[in-house]
């Protein structure tokens, strides 16, 4: 059983019980799926929601009897309630920030490839990392009671016995009706604070809290193994431009969760320990004064908050930018454009993103001065995003570009990429803010930028490596008529958003028909809806193939897209310890395609300097030539 | 106790990417792997310790400064702030961890120079100061309580609760790493790569105290004497 190759190091077996081997696994590749996993659930809630926010906006009073039975109290007799209506925003923005836009790029993608693409046979700290996943999944579960503990009369009645205001629950919301910003200091002061804010605000800091330490869990473990764990001749400029966005990834996160958890301790003390860390004195809430609280600051919540909230963003995206950069490359069939610029722009945008927070609170008061200063700042970061996108069509301009389904999502990313983030140089101005904030030109530009820009990363990861993670090919045909309709149907949302933004619309009201300057607006509203219900939709055709692919798709081989990468020299999927006991030696770059005098139109960066390669195409080109044992 | 340390054993294992002694294929530890490695090792480096305690601290540090941030601007964001009065045990509590910190050293340096006697008895020296530290924090707690000063009584209690909460539970960490390590010297320690995952953890644990130690100062100094 045991190699007697020199080559074999050790070879890793895999552990042979259920639980050790699909719950609590040590290996990077299965929590990897299981964060993928947790993701998928999370993001069904997350649409569910938006779709019933649609709802609500375009047919305002209509009595959807469903509604009445799931939720008596928030939408009695199917009418959904102003109240029910914020906390569905609330737990939207909630569910997709954290549990989907955090957990899939960063703890799924990252986590399975990362590892690979360094040539190491897992992680530095397995165990730290099956801890980060699992406390990452009790911090959903946490925040799914959160919505019960609101919603349903039952489960709220358990909470409201813990007899503090903070723990009163059953308003008959679905959560917390503070947004996901959860701006004290409404969310400091308990249920007297309206519907929803008692134990559905409680339950929301705690998952928040539990998040931030599985998040701060897996960041330290992905800067290890990436200083630590790279194979032989894995230099940093020799790593994909993955490892460098899930890297600088991981240090944003390394750095901003603590303030999150910071703010979050503060925030929950304040609720159940009676301290006045964000309460000011003599607040009145519907007319009661509060009593026992003096001397708080509500913009230092805003501070903390945003300190962290906008590295967040970048956390979001930052993987999406490196997926991308990465398949344009591999189907252009040419080297990245400008290599060493990405690295640096990733890393500049990560850096620069620690010093903008305050442009989310232009409008809270704060000195004209600093609000110049952050304003500059956030201009700035338009320089390595402009560098990037020209280095993305610099890769395609005059490539023979190879149109699978992951290549079209890596173009539509540089697409919603490049239109949602034109107008973040408008929102960054003060003086344009000053009109536009808190509309849904707003929405319009972080939905763009950051939530569907990410997804569309993740949808090119998706199809990109689904092959190597499970053996079989996504189908083909159903991938790209799920782009078609996605790409088409996201700009059919977002882009009447600036419109609606520009009227003057403001954000997380639940009814616009008693304005009157909106009242022409409706079929615009209406529109909007359609299109959502739409590409909610077709996003049930990626499940299907996801799944579907996983046991009737087609059988993949080591190296279906003729890539370049360590992930396609070993076996597919990859065995227990990756590279079956070989230690891969790198002599390459990554993005090593079209290489003049080549035998073949790439090069993998494995194959030793100056030796002929004669392996035919789409077989396996081996660990430098020493070929694989699996 | 046996059947402790062998868990613990597993859980560290398992935790820094080592497989069991069977998992280690015919050549043993990778030094004898023949010329693939050129000694650099990137299969089991103990540096990923050190790494990874680094690391951990860069995020530790972002906590408390976020925390000490909301100190600085709560305390003059309005004028209910009630300065304490210092808890004289606090001094003891604070000498009590300087002075683990020196013998945590002289722990470390026994280790390096294969003392395995002064290794364990500088250890223990160590763990119990920890303790002790924990003990003399949570007295200055009853104490207050006894003046009956709360963690809502007026801001810079609060802080002061806060914070010495948050140290505590890291200290509390602390002691588990240390309890780990003392545990781990009544193993006949096997290989060379056992003993190298000694001597890494040895050490990262050595940085996470001493870091302990002056996060300790700090707090200490901005709670009774910035203002």
């Amino acid at each position: 059983m045991a190699e007697a190759s020199h080559d074999v190091v050790h070879r890793h077996e895999p552990p042979k019980s259920f639980i050790r081997k699909y719950i609590f696994s040590l290996d990077h590749k299965v929590i990897g799926i299981q964060y993928i996993l947790l993701a998928l659930s999370a993001v069904i809630v997350g649409m569910i929601m938006s779709v019933l926010m649609r709802m609500n906006l375009s047919w305002p009073g209509t009595h959807w009897p469903i509604m009445g039975t799931l939720f008596p109290t928030g939408a009695p007799g199917g009418v959904m309630s102003a109240e029910f209506y914020l906390s569905l925003v609330t737990m939207h923005g909630t569910m997709m920030v954290f549990f989907v836009l955090t957990t899939a790029p960063q703890g799924g993608f990252g986590n399975y490839i990362l590892p690979i693409q360094i040539g190491a046979e897992d992680m530095a700290f397995p165990f730290l990392n099956m801890m980060s996943f699992w406390v990452t999944f009790v911090g959903f579960i946490v925040l799914l009671l959160a919505i019960f503990a609101e919603g349903n009369a039952t489960v709220g009645a358990w909470f409201t016995k813990l007899g503090a205001s903070a723990w009163a629950g059953g308003s008959g919301t679905v959560g917390s009706i503070g947004g996901w910003t959860q701006y004290a200091p409404l969310s400091a002061l308990g249920k007297v604070a309206g519907p929803g804010q008692g134990a559905g605000v409680t339950l929301w800091i705690i998952s928040i809290a539990i998040f931030c330490v599985g998040s701060l869990l897996g960041a330290l473990n992905f800067i290890t193994t990436l200083l630590n764990m790279r194979t032989r001749g894995m230099s940093l400029m020799r790593m994909p431009l993955t490892c460098w966005a899930w890297f600088t990834t991981a240090v944003l996160a390394l750095l901003s969760f603590p303030v999150l958890l910071a703010g979050g301790i503060l925030l929950l003390l304040d609720r159940i320990a009676g301290t006045s860390f964000f309460i000011p004195g003599g607040e009145y809430v519907s007319g009661a004064l509060i009593p026992n609280h003096a001397g708080g600051s509500p913009l230092l919540w805003q501070h903390l908050f945003w300190f962290f909230g906008h590295p967040e963003v970048y956390i979001a995206i930052l993987p999406g930018m490196g997926a991308t950069s990465h398949i344009l490359s591999t189907f252009a069939r040419k080297p990245i454009f400008g290599y060493r610029a990405m690295v640096f722009a990733i890393f500049a945008i990560g850096m620069l993103g620690f010093f903008v927070w305050g442009h989310h609170m232009f409008m809270s008061g704060m000195s004209p001065y600093s609000a110049v200063a952050f304003s500059i700042l956030t201009l700035s970061i338009g320089v390595p995003s402009a560098i990037k996108t020209f280095n993305w069509i610099g890769t395609l301009w005059g490539a023979k570009i190879r149109f699978t389904t992951p290549m079209l999502f890596a173009i539509g990313f540089v697409s919603v990429f490049v239109a949602g983030g034109i107008t973040g140089l408008v929102l960054g101005q003060t003086s344009l803010d000053f009109f536009f904030h808190d509309t849904y030109f707003v929405t319009a530009h972080f939905h763009l930028v950051m939530g569907v820009a990410s997804i569309f990363g993740m949808f090119a990861a998706t199809y990109f490596w689904f092959p190597k993670m499970f053996g079989r090919m996504m189908h083909e045909g159903m991938g790209k008529l799920h782009f078609w309709v996605t790409f088409v149907g996201v700009y059919a949302i977002f882009i009447p958003f600036h419109a609606m933004g520009m009227l003057g619309m403001p954000r997380r009201y639940s009814n616009f028909s008693e304005y009157e300057f909106l009242k022409n607006s409706h079929g615009l509203v209406l529109f909007v809806t359609v299109a959502a219900i739409v590409t909610v939709t077709i996003q049930l055709l990626f499940y299907f193939n996801f799944f579907w692919s996983m046991f009737k798709g087609k059988k993949a081989s080591d190296n279906p897209w003729e890539a370049t990468t360590l992930e396609w020299t070993t076996a597919t999927p990859p065995p227990h310890d990756n590279f079956a006991g070989v230690v891969p030696t790198v002599y390459h770059g990554p993005y090593e395609f079209s290489v003049p005098g080549a035998p073949r139109d790439f090069i993998m960066q494995t194959e030793p300097e100056g030796v002929e390669v004669t392996a035919g195409l789409g077989e396996t080109s081996g660990n430098g030539g020493n070929g694989h044992k699996h | 106790m046996a059947a402790t340390v062998t868990n613990t054993d597993r859980v560290i294992d398992a935790a820094i990417g080592g497989g069991g002694p069977r998992s280690r294929g015919g050549n043993g530890f990778r030094k004898n792997g023949g010329g693939h490695h050129d000694g650099d090792d990137f299969r089991f480096s103990p540096a990923r310790y050190r790494v990874g305690v680094w690391v951990a601290i860069a995020s530790i540090v972002m906590l408390f400064t976020a925390l000490s941030s909301a100190y600085v601007v709560r305390s003059a964001s309005a004028n209910d702030w009630t300065p304490l009065v210092l808890p004289k045990v606090l001094w003891l509590s604070s000498a009590f961890i300087v002075v683990s910190s020196i013998t945590m050293e002289i722990s470390r340096r026994s280790l390096k120079a294969q003392n395995n006697r002064g290794y364990r008895l500088w250890l223990t020296n160590t763990l119990m100061l920890g303790i002790g530290f924990v003990a003399a924090q949570l007295f200055a707690w009853r104490q207050l309580a006894r003046q009956g000063v709360y963690m809502a009584s007026n801001p810079h209690s609060s802080f002061f609760y806060l914070f010495t909460a948050a140290h505590g539970l890291h200290v509390l960490g602390g002691i588990l790493a240390l309890t780990y390590l003392l545990l781990r010297t009544r193993r006949k320690t096997d290989t060379v790569e056992g003993e190298l995952k000694r001597v890494g953890a040895a050490d990262a644990a050595t940085v996470y105290w001493h870091f302990l130690d002056g996060l300790w100062i700090c707090l200490f100094l901005l709670l009774f004497f910035w203002k």
